[in-house]
């Protein structure tokens, strides 16, 4: 990493660094990187049986990495002084993230291409294209992704929800620390005790207050009610009874089930988009509103021309952060229905948990996962590409 | 008052009769979904302070429909009865406490201060790594956003168990301050570039190393971001189920995996349950309420530039 002219911050130094400095820098580099590669060395002959210390694990070259990490930091301030100090902000950060995400990615694609069972007592076996091939006539699997599409599809009803939510919220009212508040807190509670909490107890067919509300409203209107009462009653009854409220239930079919999941999942994440929209909606200048006002303009017609335009690029950016987050989707999943009825909630996440809880199949799992980052990869980059060249002003 | 000079005229009237009802529809559409919003913690309040009967009959409203007993909270070992007595469950209960508190706090630490310094010298020095420039290197840090933890479970679960990491906290610790980390950088680089660069010039000028600088005038200056950030990790951390239910079994188990493996078994009872839950999300409620302001500080912080 070197430095380049142009900083923001300019800052005239005068190092004079001793050559002994230098050399004790490039000494610890390069000294630490041959006790690493040697420890290496010694372990993987010790793994293979072509040596007999028996050590257990490969902590040894764990420490001897970490080692090497701090001498490489050391040696940059030693050998380049000032700038050293520089790079010292950033290089801690890139080795920790670089050791953390490069190495088990290399890693993972290793396992992918293998047939590993760690139950089986074999071992890791290459096995080529194998789990390609039956990644191709997994059903399952496809499934599983195109639910991701549903599941993505439906940011577009919780954005909507959540600017309408942000544009009440900038209105002028009362109370708004408590709504704020209020509206906040879904985003705090863990995806887990959320499954519970909703899915299994309050969505419970027998006692949940929400069965119990469905029943209600499906339940025929008792006959001494006043006219006024009865009629709308019967009516509401009717449209329950039609819709199968009677006997409510969540997670049978395929359609409801992943509705609810979908709802679930909205409701602790709507808050997430309505807080960064209200954060543009607070920057939108409030000239520009009695301006339009001066020309006569209506209230929606202002949400045309003003507010929407103005917020787009804040959307963009809110609904492509959760899109990241919803592509994560698994807990309320694995809690709540762990796929089911069939297949029809299972993320590709989930699915994967249970490739790897049920069958500990760790190389076919791995597979599904590398394919799953490259579709994501794919398609995030060309969301971006589309964002951009929307997001750039057309006049 | 027949010579009033100004008068409101019908259509003035007629628009203060609109606005009326506009004030009750967003007032209603208001509360409507702060009840929605409030209603499964209050219902989870209530469960955990009822009895089998009141479960089934349906009572919601404490001391109206039903009479609150402490059988959930009996059953966790933390009633006023039971807490000065030895209880297995309160010691289990008290472990995965303790050791989601650790791990979420550990690693929400690491991240902010790696992921300050990172988005320090971003925004004040130009890098150049390889091909890489100041914006790649901004990339690749916030890239790992998209990353979903699938990918790395199964080949950290193979080195984990090589590194006999597995069902450490050091190990949780270490993969959620990744997953943190670009959350971090994301509101700090946000913080840092809007603090003007005169500041550290004046303190050099003063004699400060840059490192001095950086620790004595911006970090004072940038600790609400750095606080925001903090406790969005925090949250996320706190809450962090996949990884926690792959790489743990017993000894590093935290809140949620405890909280899910008890959903599992069939035949819990709804009060203990509603307990249970309810002391795993307290902490963030606590949290949430006190500190409101610098959580939505945080997650604004990209968002408007």
């Amino acid at each position: 990493m070197s430095i380049e002219e142009g900083d923001k911050l300019h800052v005239v130094t005068a190092d004079d660094i001793s050559n002994n400095k230098k050399r004790l820098g490039k000494f610890l580099v390069w000294g630490s990187a041959l006790i690493l590669i040697f420890t290496l060395l010694i372990q993987a002959l010790d793994t293979n049986a072509y040596l007999t210390i028996g050590l257990e694990t490969w902590r040894p070259s764990l420490y001897a990495y970490v080692l090497w990490a701090f001498c490489l930091c050391a040696s940059q301030v030693l050998t380049r002084g000032e700038h050293g100090k520089r790079v010292l902000f950033v290089l801690p950060a890139a080795l920790f993230v670089i050791s953390m995400v490069v190495f088990p990615l290399l890693f993972g694609l290793v396992i992918a291409f293998s047939d590993w069972n760690l139950s089986s007592p074999d071992g890791r076996t290459f096995n080529g294209w194998d789990n390609v091939r039956q990644m191709w006539v997994d059903p399952f699997y496809w499934n599983a992704l195109k639910n991701m599409v549903w599941y993505t599809l439906v940011i577009i009803l919780e954005y909507t929800v959540a600017f309408g939510l942000a544009i009440l919220l900038n209105s002028q009212i009362r109370g708004r620390k408590f709504f704020r508040v209020a509206f906040l807190l879904p985003l705090m509670l863990s995806p887990v005790a959320v499954s519970w909490m909703i899915g299994k107890s309050m969505l419970e067919i027998r006692f949940g207050p929400i069965s119990r509300f469905l029943r209600w409203l499906a339940s025929e209107p008792s006959t001494d009610l006043p006219a006024l009462l009865y009629y709308p009653g019967m009516y509401i009854a009717d449209i329950a009874q039609w819709f199968g409220w009677a006997s409510p239930s969540f997670f049978g079919s395929a359609g409801i089930a992943r509705a609810m999941i979908m709802a679930m999942d909205a409701w602790t994440f709507i808050p997430f988009m309505m807080i960064m929209i209200l954060a543009g909606l607070q920057a939108i200048p409030r000239e520009l509103y009695e301006a339009s006002e001066v020309d006569g303009a209506s209230k929606w017609r202002q949400f045309l021309e003003i507010t929407f335009p103005l917020m787009l690029p804040v959307s963009i950016t809110a609904v492509l952060i959760r899109i990241i987050f919803k592509l994560k989707l698994a807990d309320i999943i694995i809690n709540i229905t762990s796929g089911g009825p069939g297949g029809a909630t299972d993320s590709v996440t989930s699915f994967i948990f249970r490739e790897y809880r049920d069958r500990s199949n760790v190389g076919y799992g791995t597979l599904l996962a590398i394919v799953y980052l490259v579709i994501i990869v794919i398609a995030m980059t060309v969301l971006i590409k589309i964002a951009d060249r929307w997001m750039k002003p057309r006049y | 008052m027949s010579n009033q000079i100004f008068r409101d005229s019908d259509s003035d009237r007629q628009f203060s009769a609109s606005w009326f009802t506009g004030r009750v529809f967003v007032y209603s559409i208001l509360l409507l979904w702060a009840f929605i919003c409030l209603f499964p913690i209050y219902w989870t309040i209530t469960t955990s302070f009822k009895m089998a009967p009141d479960v089934m009959k349906g009572n919601i409203i404490p001391w109206v429909d039903f009479t609150p007993k402490w059988l959930g909270w009996r059953s966790l070992g933390l009633s006023p009865e039971t807490i000065g007595i030895e209880s297995t469950v309160r010691e289990e209960f008290l472990k995965r406490f303790w050791n989601s508190a650790i791990v979420s706090v550990c690693s929400s630490i690491i991240a902010v201060g790696l992921g300050s310094c990172a988005a320090y010298g971003l925004s004040r020095f130009n890098y150049r790594f390889g091909f890489m420039r100041n914006s790649d290197i901004s990339f690749f840090f916030l890239s790992q956003l998209i990353l979903p933890p699938v990918v790395l479970a199964l080949p950290f679960l193979v080195l984990y168990k090589s590194l006999n990491l597995l069902d450490t906290r050091i190990g949780l610790i270490l993969l959620y301050t990744l997953t943190v980390l670009p959350i971090v950088i994301w509101i700090m680089r946000d913080q840092f570039s809007s603090i003007p660069t005169e500041l550290e010039e004046a303190a050099l000028v003063d004699g400060l190393s840059i490192w001095g600088a950086f620790t004595t005038i911006i970090m004072p200056i940038a600790l609400p971001g750095m606080v925001a950030a903090f406790i969005l990790s925090l949250v996320l951390t706190w809450n962090e189920y996949f990884f926690a239910a792959l790489l743990t079994s017993s000894h590093a188990k935290t809140l949620p995996v405890m909280v899910a493996s008890q959903t599992g078994s069939q035949g819990i009872s709804w009060w203990s349950m509603a307990a249970l839950s309810f002391a795993a999300i307290l902490p963030l409620i606590v949290i949430a309420i006190i500190l409101e302001r610098y959580i939505i500080k945080g997650m604004a912080a990209g968002a408007v530039k």
